[in-house]
């Protein structure tokens, strides 16, 4: 990560959450924007279920996604195997920045000067578009949210619907500052501009970029989920077409799709099924009149596998990403996605970030957040999320090291004051004599005690030591 | 070390104990067996919730029901499949109500302005519908390239109500798709959309303005 952010320029620094989620508590147009949006999705979600056994739903979708990444490294082989068979061409990347170089140099073999890409949130990741400008490629997000989030010069907010931290006011005078439209309140005129500023692009762009949903090994499939059309446009219009996918969303089979399908539009939108559900299987054959030319597949690693090496962290990978977690949080509803700092924002990104930028950088991540559970709840693959947190946060503290790392960082929380404290109360309890000296010293000294303690105390009222310490009670009770 | 191995490599030795495989049983997505009346009745809810529109028509009805919706919409052509029967049949016509009739037989790159500015509707086949969530199904061909259903502003479509299967899980096993794919297969569910801005549904964004489907009873 920190060399695809070193050729950006564009990096937030992680570490500063709390002053920007001090910012983002006190900004009422966040608030408001993301207040409604979530309300909005939660019923949607509710509703999208009814009628259904969301629990066995869930436990299907579970199982699918466990099932494949039992067999994830037997499946990319297969899946490389098939889609070579179908005629695409297919390449691994270590991390971001190689995946970036592979995109690149496709581009360069073709001569291409302008790529349209489709939703991916592994190319947000690999800050492929910042790569490919800085190779003198123009890179077009073609979804209405990306692209407004690209107009503003701004990251996605949410891993669903990017834009959703603006307002229909702020898009109107977004579009008419940098497109000429005029400003407008009426989203039918908005989205209609767009149209037609778009379907130039689409014509004329050498190279199309797409993410991928589920990737299927059986028959070497890509599938798109989308309600645009601009993921089917970016993926059949020009004469290339290059996907990329994280190596995790690999599937056995179409069967496993038609699960996994049924649980993410509903938990992600409360769509039953999104307008397109698009299966690209290989490149135009011969006789066919559209379609590209060329079709490729870049997986990208970055981190993922070091995420498998551990048997709890593992169930991260679970991720279908539908966002549901983030339409359910209350942190995430109030300070929003651009406070993480981070590609995923909300419970998921709490996760899954620290794997990829250790937890020196994302120490903050895995305590913001009130563990109340809702993510887990909602979670169509039950990753469980609160346990997840509580296992990071124990990670990001631990000073004697007791749990093997496997997030890089470990310890990166633990002061030097904290850790003195605990020695010193471990070596108390350890001591019957200084125990007893010491808890009856602090009840007789207890006027002196601080009426703050740190964090801690700006919203709540500091305990009060008792006057006798339990020791001395249970004496005089003469037991 | 290339990076396919060294990604490979490092999944086969992972650290962690052997991963359980688990059973996954798709019973849960069954449905109890509609009747082809229920399931045309639930297509027709699900896809005019997302702005879509059904006709129920018969073989003898349906060409002069696109008739009239073309009509309607004042379209100035009609882009049909040059082999299918449904693009056979209106070309033989020979009736007066209907607007010229394009066929998409050259390579795209030979009239990619002409579909993307000129085009005003397409009618293209399905290979079948599914009824719990008002969705066609389609594998685009050489007669049927994928860009009619995609590009002109009003796609027709035409669905057999004998083909209309209840869940997606049930097409997908009752026409063997593991079997093989086409280079595309889509399923389309209700013209293009967007809730991009504020949370606001907008039709239209990049793909068909509107989605008309022709149930053949």
């Amino acid at each position: 990560m920190s060399e695809t952010a070193e050729h950006t320029g564009h990096h937030i620094d992680v570490k500063q959450f709390h002053p920007r989620a001090q910012a983002a508590i006190q900004n009422p147009k966040i608030r408001k924007n993301f207040r409604s949006a979530m309300d909005g999705l939660m019923a949607k979600r509710k509703a999208a279920f009814e009628g259904w056994d969301l629990e066995t739903l869930r436990d299907l979708g579970a199982n699918i996604r466990m099932r494949a990444l039992a067999n994830l490294p037997d499946l990319l082989e297969q899946l490389e195997a098939k889609l070579t068979e179908n005629g695409v061409k297919v390449h691994w990347a270590v991390d971001g920045d190689e995946a970036c170089r592979i995109v690149t140099a496709i581009c360069k073999a073709r001569d291409a000067k302008t790529v349209i890409k489709g939703k991916s949130m592994v190319s947000e990741e690999m800050e492929l578009n910042h790569y490919l400008e800085h190779e003198g490629i123009e890179a077009l997000e073609s979804d209405l949210g990306e692209y407004i989030v690209q107009l503003a010069d701004e990251t996605p907010s949410h891993i669903i619907m990017p834009a959703i931290h603006k307002n229909t006011g702020e898009i109107s005078q977004l579009l008419h500052d940098k497109t000429g439209t005029d400003l407008s309140n009426d989203v039918e005129y908005l989205t209609a501009s767009a149209r037609l500023q778009l379907r130039e692009k689409f014509m004329n762009a050498d190279v199309g970029v797409s993410g991928v949903n589920f990737a299927v090994a059986e028959t070497g499939t890509l599938c798109l989920v989308e309600n645009e059309g601009n993921g089917r446009m970016t993926t059949t219009v020009p004469k290339c077409h290059i996907a990329v996918t994280g190596i995790e969303k690999v599937v056995p089979t179409l069967e496993d799709v038609t699960g996994l399908l049924a649980l993410l539009t509903r938990s992600a939108t409360g769509q039953h099924i999104t307008t397109y559900f698009n299966m690209i299987s290989g490149p135009r054959k011969a006789e066919e009149l559209d379609g590209p030319e060329e079709v490729h597949l870049v997986l990208v690693d970055n981190g993922r596998s070091s995420i498998y090496q551990d048997d709890e962290l593992l169930d991260t990978l679970r991720c279908i990403r539908c966002g549901a977690c983030m339409n359910h949080c209350p942190v995430y509803t109030r300070v929003g996605g651009h406070t993480y700092g981070t590609t995923y924002p909300g419970p998921i990104g709490k996760i899954l970030m620290p794997h990829l930028i250790g937890l020196d950088e994302g120490r903050h991540l895995p305590t913001a957040s009130s563990l109340c559970g809702a993510c887990g709840e909602v979670c169509p693959v039950k990753i469980p999320i609160p346990d997840l947190l509580v296992r990071l946060r124990q990670e990001s503290v631990d000073g004697d090291k007791l749990h093997p790392a496997k997030v890089r960082g470990h310890g990166a929380k633990r002061g030097t004051m904290e850790a003195m404290i605990w020695k010193g109360w471990a070596w108390m309890h350890a001591s019957p004599g200084f125990y007893r000296f010491g808890t009856g010293a602090a009840s007789k000294l207890r006027a002196l005690q601080p009426a703050s303690a740190g964090a801690w105390t700006d919203y709540r009222t500091a305990p009060k030591l008792a006057a006798k310490t339990l020791h001395q009670r249970m004496k005089e009770r003469g037991q | 070390m290339s990076s396919r191995e060294t990604i490979l490599q490092r999944l086969r030795n992972r650290t962690g104990g052997e991963l359980t495989v688990p059973a996954c049983d798709f019973s849960v997505l069954e449905r109890p067996d509609w009747s082809t009346e229920e399931r045309i009745e639930r297509f027709e809810k699900m896809i005019e919730s997302v702005h879509g529109e059904v006709h129920r028509c018969t073989e003898d009805s349906w060409m002069d029901r696109l008739a009239e919706i073309l009509s309607t919409r004042g379209a100035r052509n009609l882009l049909v499949a040059k082999s299918h029967d449904i693009g056979q049949s209106l070309r033989n016509a020979g009736r007066n109500d209907l607007p010229e009739l394009l066929i998409y037989d050259e390579p795209i790159e030979s009239w990619q302005a002409h579909l993307f500015n000129e085009v005003e509707a397409s009618i293209t086949s399905t290979r079948g519908g599914i009824a719990e969530t008002g969705s066609l199904i389609l594998w685009p061909t050489v007669d049927e390239p994928r860009l009619m259903s995609l590009v002109p502003p009003v796609h027709i479509a035409i669905l057999k109500a004998s083909e209309l299967y209840t869940t997606f899980h049930e097409a997908m096993k009752a026409q063997n798709w593991a079997a093989g794919m086409p280079t595309n297969a889509l399923l389309i569910s209700g013209p293009s959309k967007t809730a991009d801005i504020e949370q606001t549904l907008a039709y239209g964004v990049h793909g068909p303005k509107e989605l008309i489907v022709l149930v053949i009873e």
